[in-house]
């Protein structure tokens, strides 16, 4: 073990037992996966993704790229766990997310050596063509690349969500955010503080400073102690505030059980918080960036901030030498925690020219502290050997003299400071470029928000310090809470933020040559790389992050993005605020799609599941069943070894030699009443309403203004002024929403009262030639004569006591009643009509016989055959259609494009071999041997064989096609080429109608 | 997600509101008096601004009023809210108030 002997957050008298690669390990309570295995001097933890090249852990939090881990196996596998914030736990498994076979021996580091063949866009350049090639090509590439796997069983953990509202949320708890917290909680405002950390505290956690005069450590748990005894604040460690929306909405994904062994896990695995506040405070501290040099992916080579974590927070050794390498003033603190860890040689190198002041102390313990030179290069394969610097030329753009070589075991490094300003960004506020800080920083906001502290470039403890306290209090006071300030503690001495930008070390070698530098680990893009893009012409830093792939992945650039930036506007010769930044997006870090699902899945939970009264019979009796809108429509019901075509068939035929019922509930139904109700429907409907007789019913088209039919049913006329409209199964809450809409915007004056009744009753089609005997026979007080109950006519009547309507309307051609009940009763109705039907061999048929059906009438499906491109006079339905009223979309009707007589119209087809059934959506074309781009004359809208008229037949909508009767056409077929079939009429069964007339 | 106030219920999540375009798209009284031109105007043209833009919504799951609201179409920021047949708020006097900073070039 390479620990340091005491201090920092770990527990020493709890060991903890774990797995890397198969190999056993033991870390302390406290460790994270990153920290435990260093402290097992466990450097190299995976390969990068395009070259194989070994990598080690670069940084200790959101921002690493590298050390990237698979935790346990089977369903409970977890892909690009970042072993920077992932605790450890008795028994963990923890494999590397992208070596293959090893780590230590990966076979794909080959690629590694052909780098210079392996440029930004290779493979959009290589594998482009030809293009049926690339699924080959994806294979093998997405076997040697990618991160970590997806578990491949479904997710045996249980997720929850919880809302809530605050006056305060602080995101952040480090200095600023408990600042923030403890000065508005103590104002009584509600506030709910999270951080995405194991621990609050952020980085007080690895600080070594003091505040009041006692450590860090000690200030922050008499913090945490007074927010959790006030009871208005909520504090949510391990919670990740990553989605910041409109209206100060905001989303944090708590863990509940991750940082526990398998066997102690209980409840839920992660908690989504969707929180609106009044006031937000952003305290999200900010990332360290690194200088590039070359060789700077060797594992050893880290952020200074991260070296200091491990040596102060998880009490790691991380060797006996160390160089680090910097631009300002924070890395001379990690020089001093590293030399203070028992390390025999630390060497500070600063591109800045010397200042006694900075060099002081360091000198005072012993480190060693080289000006105006540069790391150049790294030494060592699987781990670092030694760095390599030379004399860094005044203006930072060239380097000179002999290299000079240091033998280290790691390289900090740091290239100073970028606010995480992801949340800011997401809020919609736009970042702006601070040259004296070097930085993108948030610019005004843009909600009721503020940043403060490191995510507001104030980098110095005491800023932060003092930065919270007045966020929280103005926070409490806008969200109208009277407070006091309070007081800010006092800070020992505050480490100096002063920088000059160095964002890579300058070569000899041209770009493409010597050494590989790498902006974003994670996606191996390299400085040549970002040269490459601008040599050939990548100017916008949103196409350079597309060619490149910098800023992809799982840390979506965290480290690498803004020295990406950078280094883009210097290859470009721009400023970096010319360049800009790209728009951060939710969410700051990945979070799980369990979270995201919450408790709303399977069936009855993703979407509210509609059953009709009647659907445990339909169960009970073998139903399948179909997904219409909401709605469970029984959609065939097989006997003993029938498939789908032999039921239907049955189905079919038995409604046309005999009777069938089929559950017709979930047709939509509106009631309107009110006594302007007939003028609203003349309005509403293409044909006219106010002359219908009482107890009649009339189908009617509704149309957009645009003339385009929207939905079509039949509508009773129940008395005076009150109608019963049928919509389509799923137009129902749309057609409600669009006579909502006229009648609340344009005909207030309207006395119009609509109400929602598709709940409220069963209904039962009843059809066929021996329909109106079973009806008859269950139905008191209606007389069934075909003269005195007509088609087209409604009735009351009682069935075994209970009010009943039956309706003669018919949707399959067929003599046919429709009987609504009260809906509880609905399944009483179905089995009375069952009984009454037996004699007569009633057969119950589904939604797939009923399309079979009704297209061997032509009758249309709205939405099947059209498409919102088609008119009633396109389905050869023009006699819907008034001539003296207005409705709405009549005036389109008239349009040149509406009117023109070669639209594509509605007709039949029949093939002219009668076994073949075409696929619907198929092309139809006038001629199958023409040169290619053929004509596209249209497509089938529906297609089935029909047993009743012994072929298939099939239903389109043709250009110019009711012209064109008769006519030989070619429609395409997915497995036999073209089939040549004839247009027709689309009834194909029963022309005039005697059937449902009878 | 918006928080949008319905001048019936009050501020409410924007997940129960439906958007139903601009607002104030008189439907003409006698359509087939008119031009294909005009009843085009009608049919399609919107005005489609950047900024401060009239449109109606429909609290589809709430109390299924529809109301007009005057919204900007840069913050997505609503600055108020009206019934059906209110009087239309003048635009000039809404968009006095702050500027977003993307028309802000620095800070």
């Amino acid at each position: 073990m390479k620990r340091i002997p005491n201090g920092g957050r770990i527990d020493r008298s709890k060991p903890v037992n774990f797995s890397f690669e198969g190999k056993s390990y033991q870390g302390f309570q406290g460790d994270t996966i990153a920290s435990a295995l260093l402290a097992n001097d466990v450097k190299l933890i995976g390969r990068s993704w395009k070259y194989h090249r070994p990598r080690g852990v670069v940084g200790d939090g959101a921002e690493e790229p590298n050390a990237l881990f698979q935790v346990e196996q089977g369903a409970l596998t977890i892909p690009n766990v970042r072993g920077t914030q992932a605790p450890i736990y008795d028994a963990m498994v923890v494999n590397s997310t992208n070596a293959w076979p090893s780590v230590n021996f990966d076979v794909m580091s080959i690629f590694g050596a052909f780098s210079r063949f392996l440029p930004a866009g290779f493979y959009y350049k290589t594998f482009m063509w030809p293009a049926k090639f690339w699924m080959a090509y994806e294979h093998i590439i997405r076997q040697a690349s990618g991160l970590g796997e997806s578990p491949r069983e479904s997710d045996p953990d249980h997720y929850e969500k919880t809302n809530a509202h605050c006056d305060v949320l602080v995101a952040g708890a480090g200095p600023s955010g408990l600042m923030a917290a403890l000065s508005a909680g103590r104002a009584g405002a509600r506030v709910i503080i999270a951080d995405e950390q194991e621990e609050l505290g952020g980085r007080l956690l690895s600080s070594s400073e003091l505040i009041d005069s006692k450590p860090a450590t000690k200030w922050l748990e008499e913090t945490l102690e007074e927010l959790a005894s006030l009871k208005n604040v909520t504090l949510i460690p391990r919670g990740t505030v990553f989605g910041y929306h409109d209206a100060n909405f905001l989303t944090i994904a708590e863990r509940l059980t991750d940082h526990l062994a398998l066997a102690q896990r209980s409840g839920p695995r992660e908690r989504l918080w969707r929180v609106r506040a009044k006031q937000v405070v952003l305290a999200t501290g900010a990332h360290e960036r690194p200088i590039v040099f070359g060789n700077n992916d060797r594992p050893g080579v880290m952020l200074a901030s991260a070296a200091s974590t491990y040596t102060n927070r998880y009490g790691v050794l991380l060797g006996d030498s160390a160089v680090v390498f910097t631009n300002n003033d924070s890395a001379y603190q990690t020089a001093l925690d590293l030399k203070a860890s028992g390390m025999s040689a630390v060497t500070l190198v600063d591109a800045r020219a010397s200042n006694e002041n900075l060099i002081e102390p360091l000198k005072a313990v012993g480190v060693e502290v080289i000006n105006q030179c540069a790391v150049v290069n790294v030494i060592g394969k699987a781990r670092v050997i030694a760095a390599e610097i030379q004399n860094l030329s005044d203006d930072g753009k060239s380097i000179f003299g002999a290299k000079q070589r240091i033998d280290c075991d790691i390289v900090a490094t740091s290239g100073g400071w970028n606010p995480a300003i992801h949340l800011y960004s997401q809020s919609g506020g736009k970042a702006l470029w601070n040259d004296d800080k070097a930085c993108f920083e948030n610019g005004i906001s843009v909600q009721d928000q503020v940043s403060v502290g490191a995510a507001n470039a104030s980098f110095s403890l005491v800023d932060c310090l003092t930065e919270g306290a007045q966020a929280g209090r103005s926070a409490a006071i806008a969200a109208g809470f009277n407070t006091k300030n309070t007081r800010i503690p006092g800070v020992s001495c505050s480490a100096g933020t002063d920088l000059t930008p160095l964002w890579r070390t300058p070569t000899e070698d041209p770009p493409g040559r010597g050494a590989k530098a790498f902006v974003d680990q994670q996606n191996d893009v390299g400085v040549s790389d970002i040269y490459l893009a601008a040599r050939e012409g990548f100017e916008s830093i949103e196409h350079v992050k597309r060619y490149t792939a910098l800023g992809f992945g799982t840390d979506q650039g965290k480290m690498g993005n803004i020295s990406g930036m950078a280094i883009l506007s210097e290859a470009l010769g721009n400023s970096i605020s010319d360049t800009g930044t790209t728009t951060f997006r939710p969410n700051y870090t990945p979070v799980t799609f369990g979270a995201i699902a919450g408790p709303e899945i399977g069936e009855n939970l993703s979407d509210p599941v509609r059953k009709t009264a009647m659907h445990t019979w339909h169960q009970e009796n073998g139903a399948l069943f179909e997904d219409v809108g909401q709605w469970k429509r029984p959609w065939y019901f097989p006997k003993l070894n029938e498939d789908i075509h032999q039921a239907v068939d049955r189905e079919c035929l038995a409604v046309r030699n005999s009777v069938g019922i089929m559950d017709a509930s979930t047709l939509g139904k509106i009631e309107i009443t009110g006594k302007d109700s007939g003028d609203f429907l003349n309005m509403i409907y293409t044909n006219a309403w106010k002359k219908l007789g009482i107890n009649t019913a009339r189908y009617g088209f509704m149309l957009g203004e645009d003339g385009m039919v929207m939905d079509d049913g039949v509508t009773i006329r129940l008395d005076e002024n009150r109608y019963f409209m049928h919509t389509t199964t799923g137009g129902a809450a749309s057609v409600m929403s669009w006579m909502e809409l006229w009648l609340q915007t344009e005909w207030p004056e309207l006395e119009v009262y609509l109400t929602s009744v598709t709940d409220h009753w069963a209904t039962a089609a009843v059809a066929g030639p021996n329909s109106r005997k079973v009806v008859d026979s269950v139905i008191d007080g209606i007389d069934f004569d075909k003269d005195a109950f007509p088609f087209m006519a409604s009735r009351e009547g009682l069935l075994a006591g209970l009010p009943v309507r039956v309706n003669r309307i018919s949707f399959s051609g067929e003599l046919c009643y429709e009987v609504n009940i009260q809906a509880n009763h609905g399944c009483f109705m179905w089995e009375q009509l069952i009984a009454a039907g037996a004699k007569y061999d009633i057969t119950p048929y589904g939604t797939e016989a009923m399309h079979v059906l009704r297209a061997e009438k032509g009758y249309v499906i709205v939405g099947q055959d059209t498409d919102g491109s088609v008119t009633p006079i396109d389905l050869g339905m023009g006699w819907a259609i008034s001539k003296t009223k207005d409705f709405l979309g009549k005036r389109s009707l008239e349009r040149s494009d509406t009117a023109r007589k070669d639209r594509k119209q509605f007709v039949g087809l029949l093939t002219d071999d009668p076994k073949v059934v075409l696929q619907e959506g198929s092309q139809i074309v006038n001629n199958a041997s023409d040169q290619i781009p053929l004509p596209m004359l249209g497509h089938v809208t529906s297609s089935y064989y029909s047993a009743c008229v012994g072929r298939s037949i099939a239903l389109a909508l043709v250009k110019n096609g009711h012209q064109r009767m008769g006519d030989t056409v070619y429609v395409t077929t997915p497995d036999k080429g073209f089939v040549s079939a004839k247009i027709s009429t689309t009834v194909f069964l029963d022309p005039q109608g005697e059937k449902q007339n009878a | 997600m918006l928080l949008i106030e319905c001048p019936y219920c009050g501020v409410r999540d924007e997940s129960e509101f439906t958007y139903s375009g601009e607002a104030h798209i008189v439907r003409p009284l006698e359509p087939s008096a008119l031009s294909d031109k005009e009843w085009a105007d009608y049919l399609f043209y919107r005005s489609n601004p950047k900024g401060l833009h009239r449109e109606m919504w429909y609290h589809s799951a709430g109390c299924r009023r529809y109301f007009n609201a005057v919204r900007d179409t840069v913050t997505y920021k609503f600055k108020c809210v009206y019934k059906i047949g209110d009087s239309q708020p003048n635009l000039d006097e809404l968009s006095s108030s702050a500027k977003h900073p993307a028309d802000v070039e620095a800070k």
